[in-house]
C-alpha cells in the first residue's frame, strides 16, 4: 500500500491547492479512504490528520467504507422525486435489508447511494447499477434488476 | 498559423463536410441521449453500414435538447435537408438505414422533422415545430449541430471570431460592449456581467483570476452540463473574452464531479486550444496570454456559492465566508477574482461576435438576451430549452413543454430548484424575467424548471426541498445548520400527520428569520419553497395540520389502499406482485391488504388491470371492506343486480 499511494501522491508535489485533487484521485484508485491513507495523504500534504479528515468529510464524494461489489446509485433528484423517486429507493432499501440511512450489505455485495441528480431527467425515476442507467423505474423493476446481480 | 488561415481551412472542411456526396448521420451522444440507448444505436450504425457496405460519415454531437425525444439520429443525404429522427433504437436505425440510404423512403412515419432548405412529403420543419418555434438560440447555438470534439467545426461556425475582435478592442471597449447587450449572471443572481467584470478590472494587483462556475448542483437542472458536452468552445471563447477584458492570466472551471463526460470534452477542447494558439503563451502573437484549469467539484451544493467554491478550490472545506470583501476586490488565493456562470460565459460570446446592440434586442426591458431552462417533471416534452426573456410562463409548459402528461391538471412549476419557490396556475401568465420572478417569490437561479401535476403534494414537495437543503447546509452560520433543521422537523412531522395548530404560523416566523439573517445564499433562499407553498397552497397545509389529509395523496402516513370487494375478481395480479406479502386473497376470492404490513409502495394500485379497477388510494378515511378475503361475487351476477337496481 505504502508504495502504490507514494506513487499516486508524487506528481501532486508542491501543487497549490492540492487536497481534494489528491483525495479524488486516491479513491479512484484505491476505491474509499480508509484512515491510514488518510494518515499519510496529511503527511504528504504537510497538514493533520484532522484537516485532511476535514476536508475529506465536508464533501459528499467521499466514502470512508469499503464499497460494495455492485454499487447501486437512486436518484433523488428533484424530477425523479416527482416522479415517485422515494419509492423506487425505499424499495431498493427493502429488497437489499438496507436499513435507512445505511450505505452497504452486511456482506458487502452491494452499496447504496442516494444522489441528487445525473441529469437523466427526462428518464425519471432513475436507478444506476454500477454503470448503467435504469430509466422510468418501478418498485417490481427493482426487484428484477436486483435479481439479475444477485444472481451473478 | 495566422487565426484567418485557420479559419478558412476550417470553413472549407465545413463546406466540403455539407456538400459531401456520401450520407452523413448525426448520433446525439450527450449524457441524456446515452442514458436513452444512443450508444447501442451508435454501435448500430457502424455494424449496418459495413455490413451493406454504405460509405457514410459518422459523426456524434451533442444534444439539441428534446430529452423526451432521445435517442436522437440525423441523417443527411447529399443534396437532401437533414431529417431528425426521434426515440431511435438499434432495430429503427437497421430499418432506417435499409429504408432511407439504401431504398431513399425517409420514412416519414418514423421523423420528427427536417431542418435546412427544401422540403420531404410529410415531414414538417423541426423549428417550425411547438416545442421549437418558441425558441431562440443564442448559447446553445451549436448544440447538436456540430462535433463538440472538433475545434474547426466550431471555428466554421464563427467560433471566436468574438474573441479575434476583443483582441483589437481595448478591454475597456471589450467591457462596454458587454455592459451595452445588457447581459446578466446566469447563475440565477443576474447581476450585469459588464459591471462585475468593471469592478475587476479596476481592483489594483497585477494577479487576478477568473472562474467559471460548473457546479450545476441543483437537482433537476442540467444546462450547463449539456452545453459543455455539447458546445465546450462556446464557454471557453466567452472565457477568453473575459480573461482578456479583465486581465487575468489565470482562469479555473470549476466543473461537478458527476459531469465525468463534460470534464472529458473540456479537456479535449483545452487540448486543442492550445494546439491552435488559443491558449497560453503569447496567444495568437496578441502579446495576452492566458491558461484554463479544470477543478473538479466533489459533491457539495453550497460550492455554487462563489466563496465557498473558492475556499474550495484552494483545497478547504467548501464553506462560505462573509462579503464584503467581495471575490472582485479579494477572492482566490485572496487576489481580485470574477466569476461567471456557464451559461453567461457563452452568451458572452455570442456578444461579441455579433455584437452587444444585437444581443440587447432580445429579451425585456430589464433582462436581456434569452435563458437556458431545463424543463423536466410532468411535462409531456421534457428538455434542455433556451428562450427569449420576457417569455410566458404558460408558454413554456404548454407550448415548448406540450402541457401536463396523461391529461392530469397543472398544479405548480418551480423555478430556481431548491432555491425557488412554486407558482400556481394563477401565475402563468407571469412574464419570466429576474424581477418578476423575485416579485412572485421564486428566483430565476441557474434555470431548473419543474413542472408538478396534481398529484404532487405541495407541502412534501416543500419537505422534499428543504431536506435537499439542510442536508447541503454547510454549517457555518446558525440560522441555516439550525433553522433549516427545525423548519425542516416541522415539515416531515406536518407530512407524517403529527402536524398542530400554528404550525403554520411558525414556519413562516423561522422562514422569514433564516431568510434575512443566514450568511449565504444557500440559507438566503432555501425557505422560498416552504414561503411560495405556504403563500399559494395554504389550503393543503391546513388539511394535512387539521384534517390529516393529503389531498394529493402522496404522504404515505396519511394513505390508505383499498382493495374494493364489489370490483375485485380474484385474478391474483395484485396478490403475486406485492413487494411485501401484504396482500392475502386466493383463487375468486376478494383480495384483502393488511394495512399494517403495506408501504404504501403503490405496487397494487398500478398493476391491477383497468376493467377491474379494485384498488383505490385514499386519505383521511377509512373504508369499511372486509378483513378476511371472502368469495368473489361473479360478474355477471354483478351486472344482473346492477340492472335490477335500476327503476
Amino acid at each position: 500500500m505504502p508504495e502504490k499511494l507514494a506513487r499516486i501522491l508524487a506528481p501532486y508535489r508542491g501543487q497549490k491547492g492540492a487536497t481534494v485533487p489528491v483525495l479524488q484521485k486516491v479513491q479512484e484508485e484505491i476505491g474509499y479512504l480508509p484512515e491510514e491513507v488518510i494518515s499519510e495523504i496529511a503527511n504528504f500534504l504537510g497538514l493533520t490528520k484532522n484537516e485532511v479528515y476535514g476536508v475529506a468529510s465536508f464533501y459528499g464524494q467521499f466514502r470512508f467504507e469499503r464499497p460494495g461489489e455492485h454499487t447501486i446509485k437512486c436518484c433523488q433528484g428533484t424530477a425523479c422525486y416527482v416522479q415517485g423517486g422515494r419509492r423506487i429507493l425505499e424499495s431498493v432499501e427493502r429488497e437489499l435489508n438496507i436499513p435507512s440511512g445505511e450505505t452497504i450489505t452486511k456482506d458487502y455485495r452491494f452499496g447504496l447511494e442516494r444522489v441528487a441528480c445525473f441529469g437523466s431527467c427526462a428518464l425519471a425515476p432513475v436507478m444506476v447499477v454500477d454503470k448503467t442507467v435504469y430509466g422510468r423505474m418501478t418498485p417490481s423493476r427493482v426487484r428484477e434488476i436486483l435479481a439479475q446481480y444477485q444472481g451473478a | 498559423m495566422a487565426f484567418d488561415e485557420i479559419r478558412k481551412q476550417a470553413i472549407a472542411e465545413w463546406e466540403a463536410l455539407q456538400h459531401s456526396d456520401k450520407p452523413r448521420i448525426l448520433v446525439g451522444t450527450a449524457t441524456c441521449g446515452r442514458a436513452a440507448g444512443a450508444l447501442a444505436v451508435l454501435e448500430t450504425i457502424e455494424r449496418e453500414l459495413s455490413r451493406l457496405g454504405i460509405e457514410a460519415t459518422v459523426t456524434q454531437v451533442g444534444c439539441i435538447g428534446l430529452c423526451y425525444a432521445e435517442p436522437i439520429v440525423d441523417i443527411i443525404k447529399p443534396n437532401r435537408p437533414r431529417i431528425c429522427y426521434s426515440s431511435v433504437t438499434p432495430e429503427i436505425i437497421s430499418r432506417l438505414i435499409e429504408d432511407y440510404l439504401v431504398n431513399d423512403n425517409p420514412r416519414s412515419d418514423l421523423a420528427l422533422g427536417f431542418i435546412g432548405e427544401g422540403s420531404v412529403d410529410g415531414i414538417p420543419k423541426l423549428f417550425e415545430l411547438p416545442m421549437l418555434k418558441p425558441q431562440v438560440r443564442i448559447s446553445l447555438r451549436n448544440c447538436g449541430h456540430i462535433d463538440p470534439t472538433d475545434i474547426k467545426q466550431y471555428i466554421a461556425n464563427d467560433g471566436y471570431s468574438g474573441f479575434i475582435k476583443a483582441l483589437k478592442m481595448t478591454p475597456e471597449e471589450v467591457i462596454a460592449e458587454v455592459k451595452k447587450s445588457g447581459v446578466r449572471g446566469r447563475g440565477g443572481a443576474g447581476f450585469p456581467t459588464g459591471q462585475k467584470w468593471e469592478f475587476c478590472r479596476r481592483s489594483p494587483g497585477k494577479e487576478k483570476y477568473l472562474i467559471c462556475n460548473a457546479d450545476e448542483g441543483d437537482p433537476g437542472a442540467f444546462m450547463n452540463r449539456s452545453q459543455l458536452e455539447s458546445d465546450p468552445h462556446a464557454v471557453l471563447e466567452g472565457i477568453l473574452i473575459g480573461a482578456y477584458a479583465i486581465g487575468t492570466t489565470k482562469g479555473y472551471i470549476y466543473c461537478r464531479a458527476e459531469y465525468p463526460l463534460a470534464v472529458e470534452r473540456l479537456n479535449i477542447a483545452l487540448e486543442q486550444m492550445r494546439e491552435y494558439g488559443l491558449l497560453g503563451e503569447n496567444i495568437l502573437g496578441s502579446g495576452f496570454s492566458f491558461d484554463i484549469e479544470i477543478k473538479e467539484g466533489a459533491g457539495a451544493f453550497v460550492c455554487g456559492e462563489e466563496t465557498a467554491l473558492m475556499a474550495s478550490i484552494e483545497g478547504k472545506r467548501g464553506m462560505p465566508r462573509s462579503r464584503p470583501p467581495f471575490p472582485a476586490v479579494s477572492g482566490l488565493w485572496g487576489k481580485p477574482t470574477n466569476i461567471n456562470n456557464v451559461g453567461t460565459w457563452a452568451d458572452v460570446a455570442a456578444v461579441l461576435q455579433k455584437g452587444g446592440e444585437w444581443y440587447s434586442h432580445f429579451g425585456s426591458e430589464t433582462s436581456k438576451g434569452t435563458k437556458t431552462f431545463s424543463l423536466a417533471g410532468k411535462v409531456a416534452r421534457t428538455g434542455l430549452i433556451e428562450v427569449p426573456m420576457g417569455i410566458k410562463l404558460g408558454d413554456i409548459i404548454y407550448e415548448v413543454g406540450g402541457g401536463i402528461v396523461g391529461g392530469k391538471k397543472f398544479k405548480a412549476v418551480l423555478t430556481g430548484g431548491p432555491s425557488g419557490g412554486c407558482l400556481p396556475a394563477s401565475m402563468l401568465e407571469l412574464s419570466v424575467d429576474y424581477e418578476n420572478l423575485t416579485k412572485a417569490g421564486s428566483i430565476m437561479g441557474s434555470g431548473g424548471m419543474l413542472v408538478a401535476d396534481e398529484d404532487t403534494c405541495m407541502v412534501d414537495m416543500a419537505r422534499f426541498f428543504l431536506s435537499f437543503t439542510q442536508a447541503e447546509s454547510c454549517g457555518k452560520c446558525v440560522p441555516c445548520r439550525v433553522g433549516t433543521r427545525q423548519m425542516l422537523d416541522s415539515l416531515e412531522r406536518i407530512t407524517q400527520g403529527g402536524g398542530q395548530p400554528g404550525d403554520i404560523e411558525r414556519l413562516e416566523q423561522l422562514a422569514h428569520l433564516v431568510l434575512s439573517t443566514s450568511l449565504c445564499a444557500l440559507g438566503g433562499t432555501a425557505p422560498n419553497p416552504v414561503l411560495t407553498t405556504i403563500r399559494y397552497f395554504r389550503d393543503e397545509y391546513e388539511a394535512h395540520i387539521y384534517q390529516k389529509r393529503c389531498p394529493a395523496l402522496v404522504c404515505s402516513k396519511l394513505i390508505s389502499y383499498y382493495i374494493l370487494p364489489d370490483k375485485c375478481e380474484g385474478c391474483g395480479i395484485c396478490l403475486r406482485a406485492c413487494p411485501v406479502e401484504a396482500i392475502t386473497g386466493g383463487k375468486r376470492m376478494v383480495h384483502v391488504i393488511d394495512q399494517d404490513k403495506c408501504t404504501k409502495c403503490g405496487t397494487c394500485l398500478s398493476v391491477c388491470p383497468e376493467r377491474f379497477s379494485a384498488v383505490v388510494k385514499v386519505s383521511g378515511e377509512k373504508l369499511d371492506v372486509p378483513s378476511e378475503p371472502i368469495p368473489v361475487v361473479s360478474s355477471r351476477a354483478k351486472r344482473k343486480s346492477e340492472s335490477s337496481d335500476k327503476p
